[in-house]
């Protein structure tokens, strides 16, 4: 019973703990595709993040939410990504108790407001335009002498293509309606 | 329960096996071993640990199977088209299959030759032929795709082929039929075969650096049927042996006429002699018609020279470099142990296996112990060249592969198995059976100076009731035999793609480190190529409208495209932007007569299209690559000829006119 509720809440770890080594020299590395070794390929939206030591926050609530492997995959993935600056405007605390693992479900609704499924570059951004969000609510845009704004309070800050989307840098952090 | 209650219930148990047993003596159970499951097992995410390049038969294709899995990894388009990628359908690939008989889609693919260096592979290029319209080709092991096939004139069959020297020096193509030669009378009675049919060998030089492959010269020889061939290596590095039958040169119902001798040949070419004769200027320059055809990996592109000329040597002015070994009834299988010491002929039809001593034939030679000649090439003496025979080896001996231990293992294609035998006193070691009826065999490495060992498979040409039937028309099976003990041990059964015939295998790492992920596209030298969404546009040139197009997740550009006309020829020439492992786009378009384009990232395809009636079509990516992928569509207007439709094309931009129109 313990061991199926193991394999249930981790999958791919427990086919990779599979013994019988005997017919085989290597393997791929455990978990998704975030684990897939691969230095020469375009970065995708997760590795760009952490590449940069301005989203250190973002990469870390990432990884609580388990939202690391979702964006690892093949998207494509339009990420507003607030830098560590725009969570530091947050009331003080309020990152740390996202981080909470009884508030998970909060974190990860408050990450998937940040992420559109599909490809939106700057250029195709249109005043009072509404785009829906991976966690269902939307989010709208103003676009006033080439300034992109969203949700009238974040300011699309750098714009960095990746190879599964890309990513706009933002200064504040989105909350979504309702929270 | 009483000891002797046990004892009887044991007794009945065993009997009930027997009787059970002997009623399907080749039941799974009494076959595999039972640790099978376990050495073939390869986990999910684990690797295999060696390639196996196979070929594909009447498919014209080869496989790409992993070891000991038996899983397939991929199918290698070469002599065949293949519409999945695209292959001979895309313009930049269909001169791939150009030859001098014009575009030809189909071939018949017998035989593997990996590249190698110091008789050991390396890793680099695996070359096959073409059985039916003579041809050779080089498969890049970087990008596991068809680099070059080079077309092989004064041949009619390229079978005897294209086994590799032990630097990969040279690639062999014998011909199988004996034809007219070109330069002759060709319109001859077919019953003048003894008198003007030829055959010929050609040597194919391979260039250490790129592998491009160049016919360096041919040998012209009697008309005589040539098999199968291999390389010296080691102390006999220098020289080739080619089976050969038909001695009788026969040319009709071979089944019979072919059969008659007792004796045919395995021929020794001198290739080292022969490259001095071509030096010293004893080749003939003949004028030939033949296809070179080169694949780019920098263009993306193929192109097609027919080349003109080839260097002919005739072994009457050129002594001392050729010689027949008299080998028992219709021999096949010609193959060179790891120290080059020892070359096994399989006489088909013959009840032995001889096995040739090379240092016995150079002395044969230089002591002249000659039976005497055969069309002017002189005969050694059996008895002078023979190192030994396996006796009662099995019936109808083909192939024969090596390990490293001194062993070597022949199939059995009569009696339907393999049998292993010692090289040093021919005795017959073990027996196994294969279902059915072996073609050739597999060693990791077994042709080379290093077999890898451990495995055997075992290619079979029937296939019956192995597994759940498929109609009329059935699979052809490989075995898979633990051979690293005393006892074959077969492990595994798979099912392959057309006919394999010959298959080399090479540890994995060898390869996978090599492969290539994808093309960087700031390298393209396409001539079509859009570097960016930006340079994304449609040109007019007289009837031709060629679209530069872009995909990546998840939209091309353009997507939309008005004012093509009837009787206009599209060109779409689609680039994959992305450059990202494992992410290729597709492109096809209602109606087009020809195939799909599989693009893999950073690689730039082109679909010809002639609209035949007026209309919107649809076009869009046939590789599931996004979550957006089945957005990634759009179209194309035809117009009519005289409907006034200006060139225009866009992706996001051509909206609806009128605001009431928008919903």
């Amino acid at each position: 019973m313990i061991a199926a509720l193991v394999y249930a809440c981790n999958p791919p770890a427990a086919e990779n703990k599979t013994e019988g080594e005997s017919a085989t020299t290597q393997e791929a590395p455990a978990g998704g595709q975030e684990a897939v070794q691969d230095n020469d390929s375009q970065k995708d939206v997760v590795k760009i993040a952490v590449g940069s030591a301005d989203h250190s926050t973002l990469v870390a609530a990432l990884k609580q939410a388990e939202l690391v492997t979702v964006l690892s995959n093949a998207g494509p993935f339009t990420v507003f990504a607030p830098t560590n600056d725009a969570f530091n405007k947050l009331p003080k605390g309020t990152v740390e108790d996202l981080m909470k693992p009884e508030n998970k479900a909060k974190l990860q609704d408050i990450l998937e407001y940040h992420v559109s499924v599909g490809v939106f570059k700057p250029e195709m951004f249109s005043d009072g335009q509404s785009i829906n969000q991976a966690n269902s609510k939307n989010i709208s845009l103003s676009v006033k002498d080439g300034k992109i704004m969203v949700n009238n309070q974040a300011n699309i800050v750098a714009t960095i293509p990746a190879a599964n989307g890309i990513i706009h840098v933002v200064d504040a952090v989105l909350l979504p309606p309702g929270n | 329960m009483r000891q002797s209650e046990l004892k009887t219930l044991s007794l009945l148990a065993i009997a009930f096996a027997t009787t059970v047993f002997s009623c399907k003596p080749k039941n799974v159970s009494t076959t595999t071993s039972g640790d099978a499951a376990e050495k073939v097992y390869v986990a999910p995410g684990k690797y295999d640990e060696f390639y196996n390049f196979v070929s594909g038969g009447f498919s014209g294709q080869m496989t790409v199977y992993g070891i000991p899995s038996g899983r397939l990894f991929k199918v290698i388009p070469v002599f065949s088209v293949d519409p999945e990628k695209g292959y001979g359908y895309s313009e930049e690939t269909k001169p791939m299959l150009n030859t001098s008989h014009g575009f030809v889609p189909w071939d018949d693919l017998h035989h593997i030759a990996l590249s190698e260096t110091d008789g050991i592979h390396d890793g680099r290029w695996a070359f096959a032929n073409g059985n039916n319209t003579p041809r050779l080709a080089r498969v890049d092991m970087k990008t596991f795709r068809t680099a070059e096939i080079l077309e092989i004139p004064n041949s009619a069959g390229n079978h005897s082929s294209p086994f590799i020297t032990e630097n990969s020096e040279y690639v062999i193509a014998g011909t199988r039929f004996a034809v007219p030669m070109p330069d002759t009378d060709t319109d001859v009675p077919i019953n003048t075969y003894k008198d003007n049919f030829k055959a010929t060998i050609s040597l194919i030089s391979v260039d250490k650096e790129s592998g491009k492959m160049n016919i360096a010269f041919q040998i012209l020889l009697p008309g005589v049927d040539f098999d199968l061939a291999r390389a010296g290596k080691g102390k006999s590095h220098g020289w080739f042996f080619v089976s050969c039958y038909n001695t009788e040169r026969a040319n009709t119902l071979l089944e019979v006429n072919s059969a008659k001798n007792d004796k045919d040949f395995i021929m020794a070419v001198n290739w080292k002699k022969a490259e001095e004769y071509v030096k010293a200027g004893k080749g003939i320059k003949k004028s030939v018609n033949y296809a070179h055809n080169t694949y780019d990996e920098h263009t993306h592109s193929a192109t097609s020279v027919m080349e003109k000329e080839v260097i002919m040597l005739d072994p009457k002015d050129c002594p001392d470099m050729i010689y027949f070994m008299p080998c028992p009834k219709n021999p096949h299988g010609c193959d060179t142990d790891p120290t080059g010491e020892y070359i096994v002929g399989s006489g088909k039809l013959a009840a032995v296996i001889p096995v040739f001593s090379f240092t016995k034939m150079l002395d044969a030679i230089d002591k002249k112990t000659f039976e005497g000649n055969y069309a002017g090439i002189p005969v050694l003496k059996y008895d002078a060249v023979l190192h030994g025979e396996v006796k009662k080896p099995g019936l109808g001996p083909l192939h024969t592969e090596f390990d490293a231990n001194g062993n070597a293992y022949t199939s059995m294609f009569v009696s339907s198995e393999v049998v292993k035998w010692r090289v040093s006193d021919l005795q017959v070691l073990d027996r196994v059976p294969t279902y059915y009826s072996v073609g050739h065999l597999s060693v990791p490495g077994g042709p080379t100076k290093k077999p890898w060992g451990k495995y055997l498979i075992a290619y079979n040409k029937i296939t019956k009731d192995r597994y759940l039937p498929t109609g009329p028309e059935l699979c052809q099976s490989a075995q898979l035999y633990d051979i690293s003990g005393d006892k074959m041990k077969m492990i595994l059964d798979f099912p392959t793609i057309g006919e394999p015939h010959y298959a080399e295998a090479i540890p994995a790492d060898m390869v996978s480190k090599n492969s290539v992920k994808f093309f960087k596209i700031e390298e393209s030298k396409h001539p079509y190529v859009t570097m960016g969404e930006k340079e994304a546009k449609v040109e007019r040139k007289g009837n031709e409208v060629h679209v530069y197009m872009t995909a990546i997740r998840s939209h091309l550009t353009p997507d939309n495209i008005e004012g093509v006309k009837l009787g206009d020829i599209v060109y779409f020439h689609v680039t994959n932007l992305e450059q990202d492992w494992d992410v290729p786009h597709g492109f096809a378009i209602k109606g087009a007569n020809n195939a799909e384009l599989l693009v893999m990232p950073g690689e730039t395809q082109t679909l010809a299209w002639k609209p035949e009636k007026v209309g919107v079509y649809p076009i869009y990516c046939t590789d599931f690559c996004s979550a957006l992928h089945q957005e990634m569509q759009g179209y194309i207007r035809i117009s009519a000829p005289n409907n006034n439709v200006p060139l225009h094309f866009s992706t996001g931009t051509n909206q609806p006119k009128f605001e009431e129109d928008k919903f």
